[in-house]
């Protein structure tokens, strides 16, 4: 019944942040929100008992991408910026 | 009315293939399979090629596949050949990047400057990252992970290094040679297992206990080289984000 609940929520949650995630006006906060959907899915696959795939999702989804999406958004610079 | 006109669109999309899916006889309903009829369920029970003996974790010995972990008994052992597509994929991800970027030299400078504490800690926490990768690859046949997500975390300890630090750069011609080498040694190990005992990327080694440390014969072997291989590579890739074209 708990888990039932927590489910739904979950997938809720994981809807409204892939929705937030496009619509946001801002690039780096739309990073966070990509790294908050997937920190999120890593809960939705430990419920479905999948433990391989949310062990991956974890080190790849929310760790590396995220942080070479930050990497490149702190690398490039908009036209005209000074260096 | 572009946003309204995509909202319509993707209803109608969502409701025909929930429709499609709800009256297709050939997909059972949730919780109505009979596992015993599936694939999946010989795959658990180690008795692909036949015999039907129960399989207990910490006794059953010389099963067919000898790892704990299902998922790696499919990925390593019985779909080997599969896992080094895979690693190929990989590999061609990774020339390609190289190809791209392989000019650039110099690294980007970051915007801001990294101080004292942020340096040592993050020397401490890759420590810890490159450890738990290195457990996460040599468990793989017994707890969740192997060795594409432990080489992974291997790249990520290197990707806190580059955040932490302005000047660091690794030195990637060490990492080009272990990855090279880390490939012909997989194919190397299957063809050794052709020779011994006729099939490409057979496990030819002695299984031992199930859940123990040193069992499932070459499983830990080749996690060991995917994950050494997955590690060099990726770590390649973030050098190559992380410089940009001008002399060193």
């Amino acid at each position: 019944m708990l888990i039932n609940v927590l489910e739904t929520l979950v997938s809720i949650l994981l809807i409204v942040l892939a929705f937030l995630a496009l619509s946001s006006k801002s690039l780096i906060k739309s990073v966070m929100f990509l790294s908050s959907l997937s920190m999120l899915s890593v809960l939705a696959f430990v419920l479905m008992k999948a433990p391989d795939v949310a062990l991956t999702e974890a080190v790849i989804g929310s760790g590396l991408v995220t942080t070479l999406f930050v990497f490149t958004l702190l690398a490039t610079r908009k036209v005209g910026q000074k260096q | 009315m572009k946003k309204f006109l995509s909202i319509v669109f993707v209803l109608i999309l969502g409701g025909l293939i929930i429709n499609h899916l709800a009256s297709n006889n050939l997909i059972p309903r949730f919780g109505d399979v009979v596992l015993t009829d599936r694939v999946s369920d010989a795959y658990i029970d180690r008795d692909v090629n036949g015999g039907d003996e129960d399989v207990a974790f910490g006794e059953s010995e010389d099963l067919e596949s000898g790892a704990a972990n299902t998922v790696t008994a499919i990925v390593a052992d019985y779909r080997s050949f599969d896992t080094l597509g895979e690693v190929t994929v990989l590999f061609v991800s990774s020339l390609g990047v190289a190809l791209l970027l392989g000019q650039s030299k110099r690294r980007i400078g970051l915007e801001f400057k990294p101080n004292f504490m942020l340096k040592i800690g993050s020397r401490a926490l890759f420590a810890i990252i490159l450890m738990t990768g290195v457990y996460v690859i040599l468990h793989g046949h017994l707890t969740p992970g192997g060795g594409f997500p432990g080489g992974v975390m291997i790249a990520s300890s290197m990707l806190l290094l580059y955040l932490a630090d302005d000047e660091f750069r690794a030195k990637m011609r060490g990492f080009k040679v272990l990855e090279s080498m880390m490939g012909l040694l997989y194919i190397a190990l299957g063809l050794i297992a052709l020779f011994i005992s006729g099939v490409f990327l057979e496990n030819f080694m002695d299984n031992g206990t199930l859940g123990t440390l040193f069992s499932a014969g070459m499983i830990p072997l080749v996690y060991s080289i995917i994950g050494l291989k997955v590690g060099s590579e990726i770590s390649s890739v973030i050098d190559h984000f992380l410089s940009e074209e001008g002399a060193s």
